[in-house]
């Protein structure tokens, strides 16, 4: 029986298959080249390839003036361009001394809380697109499109807004404002349970999901993971709580983190559920403020022309992918000296290689749709 | 039968063969053009939107004007594609699944062949869709088709076994491997459906409801997962595979598979029909014997045949957009460790039950 069991040595000859992901593929979530070494279906060795869509951002800023660079800014995370903003913003005003007014900081912040939103639930739909389910990505693109009607009545643009100058704001929010952001809030709220429904607690969802792509907190921390993926591997660290910036110290809100509900703490599952526990603290966060904002004026603080003082600034804030930094260094000129980013996508891309290995090729999908990249933000 | 009378009618063995064969033909692509605008209303009415609503109404003919810009479209084979095994492929799965209906009685006076073994017939013919899927991926010479069709060819042979098992269950329980026959057992009214225990006594029925409840679960997985339907639609799997084994197919070769992946669907969805749902019976009686004809008879039993095989057909459709997709091992643990030992399990339970 053996001799029918055992094959001759070296007459049948195996090797690795080096498949290309890529960068036109359905669930690389833009223009990301991933070079997927297989053994069958096994991942041997996973090398994401950027670059794709590098447009010269910060080599840019060194020809335009701070005012200039908002829109460049915008197209970064183009999902969550009033996070951009704001960073940029609270950089440049920190660089130049300004205090905004207080009205100001209470608009930003609803403006990012309603941006943090809309870009959780592009991240939830999209990933359960990745698994299979269609029709969740379409209940969050219906919901995100009101959030996008409120950003439209706000400043007329839907996705790249140009809104938070620094020292200032474009526009004041329309008085119906705040009533439209309570009503929407008000529908909402169901609309995550019924996401929960349909989507997280589906088992099939769940085993796709759990136990895929561990990231310990130790090996999180090392890559430099931020935002909701470094909070899913279970460390409670958020810039609005641990560094606060703007008024996100007077606002009551709680910091989820990944507790391995259906696995381990720190896969796939985690990640995406952390995202839409967030959504919920930032509901609680824009309500708080809506009822606080006080009256001003948005415009008073923005100086007509910015020379900053000779130096350098790092400012951060927490975007909904994670730590989006700015680093500026000013020669006394309108023209910033050198601007360096520290993107959050790009920086959460490099932990793909670590978590795909020995996955198969349906988990690189669930992996990468679980770190939730931005390919505009990963390349600038 | 239909057949008889075209004979007479032509006197031609060859030319009435031929129609006899092409009848299922002119049913199927209406079905399937009906079939593909009924799935883009229901995913759209699913999910908040309208769907297609431009050409006809409610967009009604859009999947005509759909077949039309694919019949003009440039047939592109690829250049390193294995061009006769590349063109074969389409032609060879949808002649596979095609080739199911003529073991289908569509209504107790058509059915294409009335073999003995038509069931038999029908899971070794259906068997050719495989071949085709597994050339189409080999020959696109494609690394996204090959997985694609290595994934199908393991899915399908794998879920063929249960499928297999429950149909001989349904065999044992009806007495035929003959589908008109296994129909006409379940006739009178829907308590003579399998589902429903068929037409024993009353004590054998109450016993066989539930098992036969568990088969048409297990048989309905298993049709989903060898039609490539989500949530067993790893073959294509979009968000992984692009298109799986038809990525490098374009105009009217991707037509063919389409073609055939909706024949699919409503073969087996008639199949378990007719294994559990009495077939082209109706759920009561016929207006067609009230009145004495023959002929409306004969149409209602049409009737109710597309209509329990388009209920089923939508129930795929409702769960293909609403169920997320399994990997490729738990898929197959699926199958090996839970459908084959239940499936096998029932069926024992059934044979003894009939032994009794």
């Amino acid at each position: 029986m053996s001799e029918f069991l055992t094959l001759p040595p070296q007459k049948i000859k195996t090797e690795e298959m080096v498949l290309n992901m890529g960068p036109q593929h359905p669930s690389t979530h833009g223009v990301l080249r991933l070079e997927l070494v297989l053994e069958g279906e096994v991942i041997v060795d996973v090398k994401p390839h950027v670059g794709y869509l590098h447009r010269c951002f910060e080599k840019h800023c060194e020809a335009l003036t701070y005012q200039q660079i908002v829109p460049y800014v915008d197209r970064m995370d183009y999902l969550a361009a009033m996070g951009n903003e704001m960073g940029w913003a609270i950089a440049c005003e920190r660089l130049m001394g300004i205090e905004v007014p207080q009205r100001v900081e209470y608009i930003r912040v609803i403006m990012a809380e309603l941006q943090r939103i809309a870009s959780h639930l592009v991240a939830v739909g999209t990933y359960g697109l990745d698994i299979g389910a269609f029709t969740p990505f379409l209940y969050c693109f219906r919901d995100r499109e009101k959030i996008l009607n409120l950003f439209e009545i706000t400043c007329g643009a839907r996705l790249l807004y140009n809104y938070m100058w620094p020292g200032g704001l474009s526009h004041d929010i329309p008085p119906e404002f705040s009533r439209l952001t309570k009503e929407f809030l008000s529908e909402f709220k169901p609309v995550v349970k019924e996401l929960n429904n349909l989507l997280s607690y589906n088992k099939i969802f769940i085993e796709r999901t759990a136990n895929v792509g561990v990231l310990p907190v130790e090996a999180a921390i090392n890559y430099g993971m931020t935002g909701p993926n470094l909070r899913a591997s279970g460390l409670k660290w958020d810039l609005r709580r641990d560094d606060p910036y703007s008024v996100y110290d007077k606002f009551d809100f709680d910091i989820p983190v990944g507790q391995g509900w259906h696995g381990k703490v720190g896969d796939c599952w985690d990640r995406y559920y952390v995202r839409l526990l967030e959504i919920e603290q930032s509901i609680r966060i824009i309500e708080q403020a809506i009822d606080q904002i006080p009256e001003g004026d948005v415009a008073s603080a923005i100086p007509k022309r910015y020379k900053p003082p000779v130096g350098h600034i790092y400012a951060r804030i927490e975007n909904p992918r994670g730590e989006l930094g700015y680093f500026i260094v000013s020669n006394g000129s309108q023209q910033p000296a050198r601007v360096k980013v520290r993107p959050p996508s790009f920086i959460s891309l490099g932990v793909m290689g670590e978590l795909c290995k020995g996955h198969l090729v349906a988990d690189v999908v669930a992996v990468l749709g679980s770190i939730d990249i931005v390919l505009g933000e990963v390349d600038r | 039968m239909i057949f008889d009378s075209i004979f007479e009618f032509t006197d031609n063995l060859f030319i009435s063969l031929t129609v006899n064969a092409a009848l299922p033909l002119v049913f199927i692509i209406p079905f399937a053009l009906f079939a593909v605008w009924w799935e883009r209303k229901v995913s759209a009415h699913m999910q908040d939107r309208l769907g297609p609503m431009r050409v006809g109404k409610h967009g009604w003919l859009q999947t005509v004007a759909d077949i039309l810009k694919l019949i003009q479209k440039e047939d592109i084979v690829p250049k390193v594609a294995d061009r006769t095994l590349f063109n074969i492929a389409p032609v060879l799965t949808f002649m596979g699944s095609y080739a199911v209906f003529a073991a289908i009685p569509f209504a107790g006076a058509y059915i294409g062949s009335d073999i003995d073994l038509g069931l038999l017939y029908i899971v070794a013919v259906s068997g050719l869709v495989v071949v085709g899927i597994l050339m189409a991926g080999w020959a696109s010479n494609n690394k996204y088709s090959l997985l694609g069709a290595m994934r199908s060819t393991a899915q399908i042979i794998s879920y063929e076994i249960p499928t297999v098992v429950v149909i001989l269950t349904m065999v044992i329980v009806g007495g035929s491997f003959n589908l008109r026959e296994l129909s006409e057992t379940q006739s009178a009214n829907m308590f003579n459906w399998f589902i429903f225990g068929g037409s024993y006594p009353i004590m054998t029925k109450i016993a066989l409801i539930p098992l036969m409840i568990i088969a048409f679960i297990i048989i309905y997985i298993s049709s989903l997962a060898e039609v490539n339907r989500t949530p067993f639609d790893i073959p294509e799997a979009e968000s992984e595979l692009v298109g799986g084994y038809h990525t490098e197919y374009s105009g009217m070769k991707f037509a063919m598979f389409f073609l055939s992946e909706y024949a699919n669907m409503f073969a087996v969805s008639v199949l378990v029909a007719s294994l559990f749902l009495g077939g082209y019976h109706s759920p009561f009686g016929y207006l067609g014997d009230l009145v004495g004809s023959p002929l409306l008879k004969g149409f209602e039993q049409f009737f109710w045949f597309t209509f329990k095989g388009l209920l089923l057909v939508t129930v795929q459709m409702w769960l293909r957009w609403t169920l997320p997709r399994l990997r490729v091992d738990q898929l197959m643990a699926l199958c090996w460790k839970y459908l084959i030992p239940i499936s096998i399990l029932n069926f024992v339970i059934v044979a003894l039950l009939m032994v009794l």
